[in-house]
């Protein structure tokens, strides 16, 4: 289990590390990034109605993704992160994965 | 406050209150999209984002999975959008097929114009030969708030 939680700083897109050996299998994580084309409150829909958040943590997500370049939305074995990814690409949301 | 274009009513679905050069814009625009969806456009870059971001060998995994059927649903989107661009009113489904339609097209004309923060909302100057395409993103734009702030009273 992990207990880290550090919010990477923005703007950098991090190669994910290969970890070949490992024994146990951390979660992916999915992430969303800022484009400048997306509006905020189609954005936060999104987030309600692909997740089922609430209208609050919607908003608190959109706006970390606004300011701070990239929130992580989603996480959980890597085939449920997959569709996540996928449902975000058909909302036209640049939204991408890796293992966390 | 301006009167809402787009209204939740009280029976299901939603009241579509829209001028008839608006709903003649909102029939052909799915239709140039649909055409560009066929080709190999560098916008269309921004429809079909790399799913694992640098590992571009899982990405390109990702696409072959996923590229037909986002394709599909792009499509049927674009497709409601033009078919009932002149219905007076639209069923939950149909409104949020009009959110994915008027996303991708503003998605694909924002990426064509080079949109970036600072220019939204930006009004072209008539003499900007790209101003038809300004006055139309801007006019989708407006016409998403609008969808969105239907959507959400459902919610």
């Amino acid at each position: 289990m992990r207990v880290s939680e550090v919010i990477e700083a923005p703007v950098e897109v991090e190669e994910p590390e290969l970890h070949e050996e490992r024994h146990e299998d951390p979660p992916w994580i999915v992430l969303v990034w800022n484009d400048p084309i997306n509006l905020m409150s189609y954005v936060t829909l999104v987030f309600r109605r692909l997740f089922g958040y609430s209208e609050a943590k919607a908003t608190q997500l959109m706006l970390q993704v606004h300011e701070e370049g990239k929130a992580v939305v989603a996480s959980g074995t890597r085939e449920k992160c997959e569709l996540d990814v996928a449902r975000l690409h058909a909302h036209g949301l640049w939204a991408t994965m890796r293992q966390d | 406050m301006a009167r809402r274009r787009i209204k939740r009513r009280r029976g299901g679905g939603y009241a579509l209150r829209l001028p008839p050069p608006e709903r003649e814009l909102l029939t052909a625009l799915p239709e140039q999209l649909a055409a560009i969806l066929e080709s190999d456009d560098s916008s269309l870059t921004r429809l079909f984002p790399p799913g694992y971001g640098d590992d571009l060998d899982a990405s390109a995994e990702y696409d072959r999975l996923v590229h037909d059927e986002l394709l599909v649903g792009k499509r049927e989107a674009l497709a409601t959008l033009s078919r009932t661009a002149s219905a007076e009113h639209l069923s939950e489904e149909e409104l949020l097929q009009w959110l994915t339609a008027t996303n991708d097209l503003r998605l694909v004309l924002g990426t064509r114009l080079g949109v970036t923060e600072e220019h939204q909302g930006a009004m072209p100057s008539p003499s900007d030969p790209w101003a038809p395409e300004w006055v139309a993103y801007n006019y989708l734009s407006w016409l998403q708030e609008e969808i969105v702030a239907a959507l959400s009273d459902a919610l």
